[in-house]
């Protein structure tokens, strides 16, 4: 194989694994649109939200902390103790449910049957509101998050590809656990909304919700259920980026990203997300290696964007959205 | 009491299709450009222009030009930004390009450069629509932030890669650089303000808004009966692009003087003017001068109440500052969908019964 292909071959492989991450987030998005129609741009923050909140209650972090001493004048900030990665992980959880609770009893409620447009930016505010409360509660400063996932390169394929082709792949450790994570998590959801009778009254109320009221199914419900499930994709996706570069406030970008790989898989579509995902991962990393060195570097940050903007215009539905139909 | 039609008799039909029919506005009206034009630039000093003043005479043009592409058009963009960045680009390579030509050109070239990047960008609009256009601007968005950072054509080949604002004048006052006076600035935005908000708002009343108005409120049904779909659409991101460029020109050349082009037309800047125009109002004129005021406002009156009074250190009111905008938006939403326009709008009915509200 000449070593053109070969490099090739291994930013591929890298870019399929950051597209798993990639669609990670996207996943979050299209259960929360297929549910409630809502566009939620929030799912970022929520994942940063998540990551943060996880390191809080580990490290044992006071919440407010900062806030508090600023206010009486005290010297508060840690409780002292360290908590397991799994039982954090569980409270993590918890306040995720209860997030997803706040969000529909205070905001979403009040805009039922609003335009999608508004219900968007209403989500817009709830990111930034999100971010602030995240950022008060836990500090703003990057911290390492390390829940026991293995890191680093991964010798045995290192080994392997370098007995094949006399080079060997650098494939980071973390990539292959999310990729399998990310493989159970698209299963589990599957299996839930297809299976169970929570799952199958969500998707009732996605399909008519008025129907669904009707044969008594209680929206509020269905709607907390979606956005715990959407918090919970976002504590994973939390967990995964804030493992490989840290918990900060980039990670809430990590949405904008998803964004284009949505468009791509259309917005109604798990499996859509996920192809999505793959295609702006390998895609984005070809184009740096390929393009990228004649016109300055770091197209990374437009590529997905504008992959996905050419897409739409012969495609407007995505890849696997339902065709779009419009009457007067 | 005096806020009222009656007695105020039209005899024309030009009196009857003007801006302000009452009375009372018309006055309010000739009194706001009065003390904005003849009082404030004699008062002015350096800090109420840059911390004040300044940004929201920038932010009101720029949220003018959003606001005919989101609130008039219904097109929603996220590329506020990056067409921000066109603009001071634009108007930077063209100060260092013609040193002797007047700021006044400048600033409306930049705008109309800025105009053509947003049509190009603005033509996908024909084929998506709502939520997928809004990303598909981002695609503008992040594009042209990368390109003015990544091509050193743009920046002049400046080892720093910012662009510094050239000492430029206007009938020999100067208007930008270090040692433009303040009065000169302000009155440089102001009347490009002023301009932009007359054109707008003439605009939106005739038949271009209508049309636009048409599109916003059901493309389909518009193009049966007989609006030009594509004429409408390219028309508003035209108007809107240009808009916004001459903002950006002004935000750069006038009012920081220098520009890094990832900090000051990032993102952020792209949600904050659309902030301003969802608070403010969508399909307003009057709401993206509110929108822009309460925006320009807030930060330092939480600063001054945070800070100074409280004395609480500046990042966690940095921090309180995201939760307050956050919230105010989703109150806005919940509350009053149509913004700081629409109570208005109430409290002028409201007047206009008072003080027999039967």
């Amino acid at each position: 194989m000449p070593e053109q292909l070969i490099f090739a071959t291994e930013v591929i492989l890298n870019g399929l694994m950051a597209g798993v991450l990639y669609a990670l987030v996207a996943l979050g998005f299209v259960l929360i649109y297929k549910a409630s129609g809502i566009f939620n741009y929030a799912q970022g923050v929520m994942a940063l939200f998540a990551a943060m909140t996880l390191v809080g209650i580990m490290n044992g972090q006071v919440p407010f902390a900062h806030l508090i001493n600023a206010t009486f004048g005290t010297h508060v900030y840690n409780f002292g103790w360290n908590i397991p990665a799994l039982l954090a992980i569980i409270l993590t959880m918890g306040v995720m449910v209860l997030l997803a609770w706040c969000v529909q009893r205070f905001v979403m409620r009040h805009l039922v049957g609003q335009e999608p447009i508004i219900l968007f930016m209403a989500t817009i505010g709830l990111a930034y509101f999100l971010e602030g409360v995240a950022d008060l509660m836990w500090g703003s400063e990057i911290k390492t998050l390390d829940v026991g996932l293995p890191q680093g390169i991964n010798l045995w394929i290192d080994e392997v590809t370098f007995n094949i082709f006399g080079y060997g792949f650098f494939i980071d450790n973390l990539d292959i656990v999310a990729t399998v994570i990310a493989a159970l998590l698209v299963a589990a959801l599957v299996a839930f909304s297809q299976y169970t009778k929570q799952g199958r009254a969500m998707r009732a109320v996605a399909d008519d919700h008025q129907a669904a009221l009707s044969v008594g199914i209680s929206l509020n419900f269905i709607w907390v259920m979606v956005w715990s499930v959407a918090g919970f994709v976002a504590l994973v996706a939390g967990i995964m980026w804030g493992t490989k570069s840290g918990v900060q406030f980039s990670l809430s970008l990590i949405a904008l990203k998803a964004l284009p790989v949505l468009m791509l898989g259309g917005f109604t579509s798990i499996p859509g997300a996920i192809v999505g995902g793959l295609i702006i991962g390998v895609g984005e990393k070809l184009f740096e290696f390929s393009i990228g060195p004649l016109v300055g570097g770091a197209t990374e940050n437009w590529f997905a964007y504008v992959l996905a903007l050419i897409f739409l215009v012969f495609r407007p539905q995505g890849l696997f959205g339902e065709k779009i139909i419009e009457r007067v | 009491m005096f806020y009222r039609e009656a007695g105020d008799f039209k005899t024309s039909y030009v009196d009857d299709s003007q801006t302000f029919p009452i009375k009372f506005d018309r006055y309010r009206y000739y009194v706001v450009l009065a003390v904005a034009f003849g009082i404030i630039p004699f008062i002015i000093n350096d800090y109420w222009a840059n911390a004040l003043l300044l940004p929201f005479l920038i932010y009101a043009i720029a949220a003018i030009g959003l606001n005919i592409l989101v609130g008039y058009c219904g097109q929603v963009s996220l590329g506020t930004g990056g067409f921000m960045a066109v603009g001071a680009y634009a108007c930077y390579k063209l100060m260092t390009a013609f040193p002797d030509v007047s700021m006044f050109i400048h600033v409306l070239l930049a705008g109309g450069i800025t105009a053509i990047v947003g049509v190009l960008f603005g033509l996908p609009s024909l084929r998506i629509k709502g939520f997928y256009l809004a990303v598909a601007t981002l695609a503008a968005q992040f594009f042209l932030v990368w390109l003015f950072n990544r091509v050193p054509w743009f920046y002049n080949y400046s080892a720093s890669g910012q662009i510094n604002a050239p000492e430029r004048d206007v009938f020999g006052i100067i208007i930008s650089g270090p040692n433009a006076p303040a009065w000169a600035t302000y009155l440089f935005c102001l009347i490009f303000l002023t301009a932009s908000a007359i054109i707008a708002r003439n605009l939106t009343r005739g038949t271009t808004g209508r049309t636009w108005m048409a599109i916003r409120d059901m493309d389909i049904a518009a193009e049966i009966i007989g609006v030009n779909p594509l004429k409408a659409k390219i028309s508003a991101f035209a108007v809107s692009s240009f808009f916004v460029g001459i903002a950006g020109a002004l935000f750069f050349a006038v009012y920081l003087g220098a520009v890094e082009v990832g900090e000051a037309f990032g993102i952020q800047k792209s949600f904050l003017v659309l902030f301003m125009v969802i608070i403010g109002g969508l399909g307003s004129i009057f709401g993206s001068f509110a929108g822009a005021a309460f925006l320009v406002l807030l930060p330092v009156l939480l600063k001054l109440v945070g800070v100074d009074l409280l004395g609480w250190p500046t990042d966690i009111v940095a921090h309180l500052q995201l939760v307050i905008v956050g919230a105010l938006i989703i109150m806005f939403l919940i509350l009053e969908p149509h913004g700081l326009a629409q109570l208005w709008r109430v409290a002028k009915e409201k007047l206009r019964l008072w003080p027999f509200p039967h």
